[in-house]
């Protein structure tokens, strides 16, 4: 079993242990998006509380978003680790900046990851903190079923001008952290062709795009339609 | 053409290092290392200490011309060395920045020369072929495709001079590394041993004390071979494989 350890504790290892848990992530990101687009249906938040009743109570839902609070730790945690590691190993800084055109984000990951985890423990310290252990939500009776009303909750929070504004940020940061992550997770696994690279990074750059737009889309929809 | 240099000075006198101006009268037809010969020429007639520099061959082979000119290994020409650079790139009245390279691992021995015997080590780990060569084979004994040879000559066109280290924001030797690896690994004389080569020079990389790689691609920018990033991901991959697949 040494050797596992050997292995995730090497550079290429600790790099690893970021692209899959990076990989992962994107994949959560596109399904939590897709999911969150039942806010916009003009229901009344029906379909949105059907959702999130669903999320809530599916074993299977359940495991993986235990899984992904392991992932999003361990990616944080491993990512900091390597922004201290990669300091020390440059040392000291040049007196003259390089001026060479790579990516800004791709020099300020760390930087990056800092804002989209702060985002991260705002965004659970208003829905799942309080889903999960506050006693005293909003429910909403269906067909004599009553349930959490997360709609309410949800629309609640984007009626404040000032955590719309952080939530933008947040996905700004993140929008900049996928620029440069999409395409470099699949470099650091090894894959890299003359006919495919350039097709991921496409594919990369219109996910950092689109994806932080759509989130965006929700609570300034939700703000200004309120 | 008159300039205004400023040197980063350290050991000696200039026990912890600071930037010192010198003024220089060059002509454009000189290299950067002949110009710096005129100054330390003229730094030894006023009794002053001169500037220490790497250099050797000064035709571009030998990778050892190591110095950052305004924040760039090698200086502002791509695909250059800092031997091949020439003033005419220059204008009179310039001010020009000469740093020697920043890595924990290249750490500085005087003025403008770092230590890089850390890269000497990562070879010596597994940048080799363990056969005996006999004879010189046959020139076309082993068919090769083209293709190959082409990408395995390429990675070998690599001098060692390790502004890919210096350029990296994290001082990280992938590419120099993934370089050697590719170079000897396309080619079926040095396939053989491809996977415990990689295993072996990341792990004596990675003893040296160097930075792991975040894919910001300034050392492809900046190697004045022009080595490519895919070398890298062919690295990753052998030694992911040769990890999970090795007994
Ligand atoms: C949902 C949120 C996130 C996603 C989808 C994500 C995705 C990614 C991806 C795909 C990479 C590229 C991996 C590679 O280069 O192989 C990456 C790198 C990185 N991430 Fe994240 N990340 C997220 C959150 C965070 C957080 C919270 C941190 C915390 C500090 C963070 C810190 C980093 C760092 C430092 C790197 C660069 C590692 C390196 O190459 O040196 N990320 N991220
Ligand atoms: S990869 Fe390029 S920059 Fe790095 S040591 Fe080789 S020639 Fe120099
Ligand atoms: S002195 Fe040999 S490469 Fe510049």
């Amino acid at each position: 079993m040494k050797w596992i350890l050997q292995f995730f504790t090497s550079s290429i290892g600790q790099k690893i242990i970021m692209s899959l848990t990076g990989l992962f992530l994107i994949l959560f990101l596109t399904v939590h998006l897709i999911g969150n687009i039942s806010l916009l249906f003009q229901d009344g938040g029906a379909s949105f509380n059907a959702y999130t009743e669903f999320m809530g109570h599916n074993p299977v839902i359940q495991t993986v978003s235990k899984g992904n609070f392991l992932f999003i730790f361990l990616h944080a945690i491993q990512g900091i680790l390597l922004y201290f590691k990669n300091k020390s190993a440059k040392g000291s800084k040049y007196a003259v900046s390089p001026k060479n055109n790579v990516s800004w984000a791709s020099k300020n990951m760390a930087l990056l990851g800092t804002l989209i985890l702060a985002f991260i423990l705002m965004h659970l310290g208003h829905f799942w903190l309080r889903f999960k252990f506050f006693s005293d939500m909003p429910s909403i009776a269906y067909d004599g079923v009553e349930i959490l009303n997360a709609y309410e909750s949800v629309s609640i929070i984007f009626s404040n001008p000032i955590w719309v504004i952080c939530y933008l940020i947040g996905l700004v940061a993140l929008s900049f952290h996928l620029w440069h992550g999409f395409a470099s997770a699949f470099q650091t696994l090894g894959i890299n062709h003359k006919k495919y690279t350039p097709i991921l990074k496409g594919l990369g750059y219109g996910y950092a795009t689109l994806i932080p737009l759509g989130f965006a889309i929700i609570p300034l929809y939700m703000y200004f339609t309120n | 053409m008159k300039l205004t240099l400023k040197i980063w000075r350290e050991g000696g006198v200039y026990a912890n290092g600071k930037l010192e101006t010198y003024q220089v009268e060059a002509s454009e037809h000189m290299s950067f290392l002949e110009m710096l010969d005129v100054l330390n020429q003229q730094l030894i007639e006023e009794k002053k200490d001169p500037v220490a520099f790497d250099h050797d061959c000064r035709e571009g082979i030998c990778g050892s011309c190591s110095m950052v000119i305004d924040g760039r290994p090698h200086g502002p020409q791509t695909g250059t060395t800092t031997c091949q650079l020439h003033m005419r790139h220059y204008k009179n009245g310039d001010t020009i920045v000469v740093e020697p390279y920043r890595a924990k691992a290249f750490p500085v021995i005087k003025d403008l020369v770092v230590d890089r015997s850390a890269f000497d080590r990562v070879i010596q780990s597994g940048g080799y072929i363990s056969v005996n060569t006999g004879q010189a084979p046959d020139g076309n004994a082993i068919p090769i495709e083209g293709d190959t040879a082409a990408k395995s000559f390429d990675a070998a066109t690599c001098i060692g001079c390790g502004a890919c280290v210096a350029a990296c924001p994290n001082g990280s030797a992938m590419l120099f590394t993934s370089a050697k690896v590719s170079h000897l690994g396309l080619l079926p004389q040095g396939k053989v041993e491809h996977e415990r080569r990689s295993q072996k020079m990341v792990a004596q990389m990675d003893k040296e004390g160097f930075g792991m790689c975040s894919n910001v691609g300034a050392c492809e920018a900046e190697c004045p071979k022009e080595i490519s990033l895919e070398n890298i991901a062919r690295m990753n991959r052998s030694y992911i494989g040769s990890v999970f697949s090795s007994e």
